[in-house]
C-alpha cells in the first residue's frame, strides 16, 4: 500500500466527529504492520506505540484528528425529508446538491436539497442559504425512511478522492485524515531507522468539535513533546498572501506562542540538514488544532505543528499535494530520530 | 434502458458528440435509418417511410445538458468560466467537473469557511468569484491540456436510491433514454425520432430539425422541474415526484395544441396510468421552436418530473419515467389509428 492508496481508503470512509468507529478500525489496520501497539482510549483516540531504544526512552506523541466535520439528523418531515444540524463548521453555500451517506440501521444514500430558482425569487435569491433551507432527500417513500432512519443518525458526505494533475488530489475528510496519513508515512519511516524515543501516534477524535480528543491522550501519554499534524490554508486566487502557503512546496511549520521555541528551531534545522523542502508560518494565538490541547495539558507539555497546505478547507474537494504530505513524513520521521534524554532536558530550561 | 449511460455522458450545448455517438450506435444495431444535419441533430426513422408518412409524426428529446465553458487560465492554472445554459449556480460549489473532450478532472472550490468575513458568508457565492482547480502548477501547465472554449460538464456517476434514479444530465437524458425505448418497440405506422441539439441555450437545434422534416404534429419528451420539497406550498410544487409524467399545458414558448393535449390524457386514462399536469407556466422546451416553424406545427410536451434539475445530482422516479414511455407509446399507435 502507498500514501496515496491509504489516504484514499480513509477519506472515502465516514469518521463524522464523535463517531470515528469505523475509520479507527481502518486506520489501527494500516498501521499494524509498522508498529509494536494499537489501543484505544476512553474517548475512542487511536494510540499506536512504537518503541524506542533509549532506557529510559524520551516520550513523543504526534497527532492528528480522524473526524471530519458531518451531520446529525434532527427531525424527519412527513413526507420524509431529513432536517439536520451540522457537527463542525460548514459553509452552508457549499452544501445544496452534495451527496450524503445516511447512517441509519443501514447506510442510505441521499442528496443535499434546496428549493429550485425560481422558488428563490426575491430576498432569498441574494442571501447564502441558512440550515433551514436545506434538507436531505433520500428518494425513498416516507414510510421506508422512518423504518430506517431515526433522529440521531449520523450523516457524513459522500465522496470519491479524485487524482487531479501530477500529485494533488481532491476529496473530502482531508482536514486532517491527510494529518493521519503523515503520520502512517511517519511509521513506516521510522521502522527503518534506529531510535531513542518512544514514538506514540495519536489519531485523535473530536477535533472539529474543539479539540477533545487530543485533551485526553495527551494527558494520558504524558508525553516529554508533543507535535498536532493538521492542515492549513493552501493558496487560491484573490487569497490574501499572509493567510495561506503554496502547495507543492512542503508542509508547513509553525510558530508562535502556542509552539515551544526550540521545537520550532528543531524542526526548521532537521528539514534543513535534511534538505526537505517546507515553509514557515505564524499563529499569533493558541492554534486551531490539537497542538491548542497540548500545550495546557498537565503541567504544560512543549507543542509544535507541522501543517500541510490544503486548499478550499470544509468542503467535499479539499485540494493537496501528496508530496507535501510525503514530505511531512518524512520531516516527522528525522526529527523523531534526533529526539535523546538531553534535548527534552533542554526544554524546561529558559 | 440506457439512463445510466446516457446520464454519465458528457454533452454540454454545443458539444453533444458523446452523446450523439451512443445513441447513433444503438441505431445502427438495431437497424434503424439515420443521419444528421448540419447542426448535429440526429434523425432516426422509425418504419419503412412510407406507411403512415402523411401523419408525419416528429418526436424531439434534446441531448445536451447545461454546463460550463473555460473562459480564461488565470495566472495561477486556475480555470475561469462562462455557464452554458441556465445551470443552477448553488450546485457549483464543491463539485467535481470534466474540462475537455479529453475530460480533464477537475474541482470547483470555495474559499475555507475560515477565512471568510462574516458579511462575505451571508450572500450567495457568485460565478464571478469562482474557478476550476485542475491541480496545474501556473498558467502554462495549465494550458498543456487546457484551452479557452473546453466545455465543461459535471462529474457525476448516476446511481439507484431504491425506485429513485440519481444522476446528472437527466434534463434531457430522460427523454433521449425515453425515445430509445420507443424506437426499440413495433409501431403500425413511420415516424421520426430527433435527437436535438442546443435546447439550452434556447431550443436551437430543433428549430431547424422541424424546418427540415416539416411534420404534420409533433410531441417533445422532456424533463421538468419537481418541487415537490419541504415547506413549498402545493400551489407551487410544479410536479411530484412518483405522480406519473406531466403534460404541459402552457410555458414562456408555447401553448400546447388543444387536441395532443386531449389526446394523451386520454391515452393515459385508457392505459390507467397516473398522470399531472405541469403547474407552472415558466421555462421553454424545444416545444416552442417547433409549433413555430413554417406555418405551424401543433405540438405537445410530456416530461419525466425531476427534482434538483441542472445540477450534478437530480432525481427522477423510474415508474414516472416507465409510464411516461406508455404514454409516448399509446400516443403514436392512437395518432396512427385516427388521426388527431
Amino acid at each position: 500500500m502507498e500514501l496515496e492508496d491509504f489516504l484514499k481508503e480513509i477519506t472515502e470512509g465516514d469518521g463524522v466527529s464523535g463517531y470515528e468507529e469505523s475509520i479507527a478500525a481502518a486506520v489501527a489496520r494500516a498501521f499494524s504492520p509498522y508498529v509494536a501497539e494499537v489501543r484505544r482510549d476512553n474517548l475512542g483516540n487511536l494510540i499506536i506505540y512504537i518503541k524506542g531504544k533509549g532506557a529510559p526512552a524520551p516520550r513523543i506523541m504526534f497527532c492528528a484528528h480522524m473526524d471530519e466535520i458531518g451531520f446529525i439528523v434532527t427531525s424527519i418531515t412527513e413526507k420524509g425529508f431529513l432536517r439536520f444540524g451540522t457537527l463542525g463548521g460548514f459553509d452552508l453555500r457549499t452544501l445544496p446538491g452534495q451527496e450524503v451517506t445516511i447512517h441509519g440501521k443501514e447506510k442510505y444514500p441521499g442528496v443535499i436539497g434546496r428549493l429550485p430558482p425560481h422558488l428563490r425569487k426575491g430576498e432569498k435569491e441574494k442571501k447564502a442559504p441558512e440550515l433551514e433551507d436545506l434538507f436531505i432527500d433520500t428518494g425513498l417513500f416516507p414510510e421506508a425512511v422512518r423504518a430506517g432512519i431515526e433522529v440521531g443518525a449520523v450523516v457524513a458526505i459522500r465522496r470519491d478522492m479524485i487524482a487531479l494533475r501530477h500529485r494533488c488530489r481532491a476529496g473530502k475528510a482531508f482536514d486532517d485524515r491527510a494529518g493521519v496519513a503523515v503520520l502512517w508515512q511517519c511509521a513506516r519511516e521510522l521502522s527503518r531507522m534506529e531510535h531513542e524515543a518512544d514514538v506514540y501516534l495519536v489519531a485523535t477524535v473530536q477535533e472539529e468539535v474543539g479539540v477533545r480528543g487530543a485533551v485526553v491522550s495527551t494527558y494520558g501519554l504524558a508525553p516529554d513533546l508533543g507535535v498536532a499534524v493538521d492542515v492549513c490554508h493552501g493558496d487560491f486566487p484573490g487569497a490574501l498572501e499572509h493567510e495561506v502557503s503554496p502547495l507543492g512546496k512542503g508542509p508547513v511549520i509553525t510558530s508562535g506562542p502556542n509552539i515551544h521555541p526550540r521545537l520550532y528551531e528543531r524542526l526548521l534545522a532537521v528539514a534543513s540538514d535534511y534538505k526537505l523542502p517546507h515553509g514557515k508560518d505564524v499563529s499569533p494565538g493558541p492554534t486551531g488544532t490539537d497542538a491548542r490541547a497540548i500545550q495546557v495539558s498537565r503541567e504544560g507539555i512543549p507543542a509544535a505543528l507541522l501543517s500541510v497546505p490544503l486548499r478550499y478547507m470544509h468542503t467535499s474537494v479539499e485540494l493537496l499535494d501528496l508530496d507535501d504530505m510525503k514530505g511531512a513524513g518524512r520531516l516527522l520521521a528525522f526529527f523523531a530520530a534526533g529526539v535523546d534524554r538531553a534535548f527534552v532536558e533542554e526544554l524546561t530550561c529558559f | 434502458m440506457f439512463l445510466r449511460e446516457l446520464s454519465e455522458l458528457p454533452g454540454v450545448s454545443g458539444n453533444e458528440g458523446r452523446v450523439r455517438d451512443f445513441i447513433r450506435e444503438k441505431l445502427s444495431a438495431w437497424g434503424i435509418r439515420h443521419d444528421c444535419d448540419a447542426l448535429g441533430n440526429l434523425y432516426a426513422y422509425k418504419g419503412d417511410g412510407a406507411t403512415g408518412a402523411a401523419l408525419n409524426l416528429m418526436l424531439a428529446a434534446h441531448m445536451d445538458e447545461v454546463g460550463l465553458m473555460v473562459s480564461a487560465i488565470e495566472k495561477s492554472g486556475h480555470l475561469r468560466f462562462y455557464k452554458v445554459g441556465g445551470i443552477d449556480e448553488q450546485f457549483l460549489v464543491s463539485c467535481p467537473v470534466y474540462v475537455g473532450n479529453a475530460g480533464i478532472p477537475g474541482v470547483i472550490g470555495a474559499k475555507a469557511v475560515h477565512l471568510q468575513k462574516k458579511e462575505e458568508r451571508g450572500k450567495p457565492l457568485e460565478v464571478d468569484n469562482l474557478y476550476i482547480d485542475i491541480g496545474a502548477k501556473d498558467k502554462d501547465d495549465a494550458a498543456k491540456v487546457i484551452k479557452v472554449g473546453d466545455y465543461v460538464s459535471f462529474a457525476a456517476r448516476a446511481a439507484t436510491f431504491a425506485d429513485t434514479f440519481k444522476g446528472k444530465a437527466l434534463d434531457n437524458r430522460a427523454g433521449c433514454a425515453a425515445l430509445l425505448e420507443i424506437l426499440q418497440r413495433d409501431f403500425p405506422g413511420s415516424f421520426t425520432a430527433v435527437f436535438t441539439v442546443q435546447e439550452e441555450i434556447g431550443s436551437r437545434g430543433a428549430r431547424a430539425a422541424a424546418y427540415r422534416l416539416n411534420p404534420r404534429m409533433a410531441l417533445v419528451v422532456e424533463t421538468t422541474i419537481a418541487a415537490d420539497l419541504p415547506d413549498v406550498e402545493e400551489k407551487d410544487q410544479v410536479t411530484l415526484l412518483g405522480k406519473g409524467p406531466a403534460f404541459t399545458l402552457q410555458d414562456d414558448s408555447l401553448i400546447v395544441h388543444p387536441r395532443i393535449l386531449e389526446r394523451l390524457m386520454a391515452v393515459a386514462q385508457g392505459k390507467g396510468i397516473p398522470c399531472q399536469f405541469r403547474r407552472f407556466t415558466g421555462s421553454f422546451t424545444d416545444g416552442g421552436s417547433i409549433s413555430q416553424t413554417r406555418e405551424g406545427v401543433p405540438t405537445g410536451v410530456i416530461s419525466t418530473p425531476c427534482r434538483y434539475l441542472h445540477g450534478p445530482a437530480s432525481l427522477l422516479c423510474l415508474d414516472d419515467w416507465r409510464n411516461l414511455v406508455e404514454v409516448v407509446d399509446g400516443f403514436i399507435d392512437s395518432v396512427m389509428a385516427k388521426g388527431l
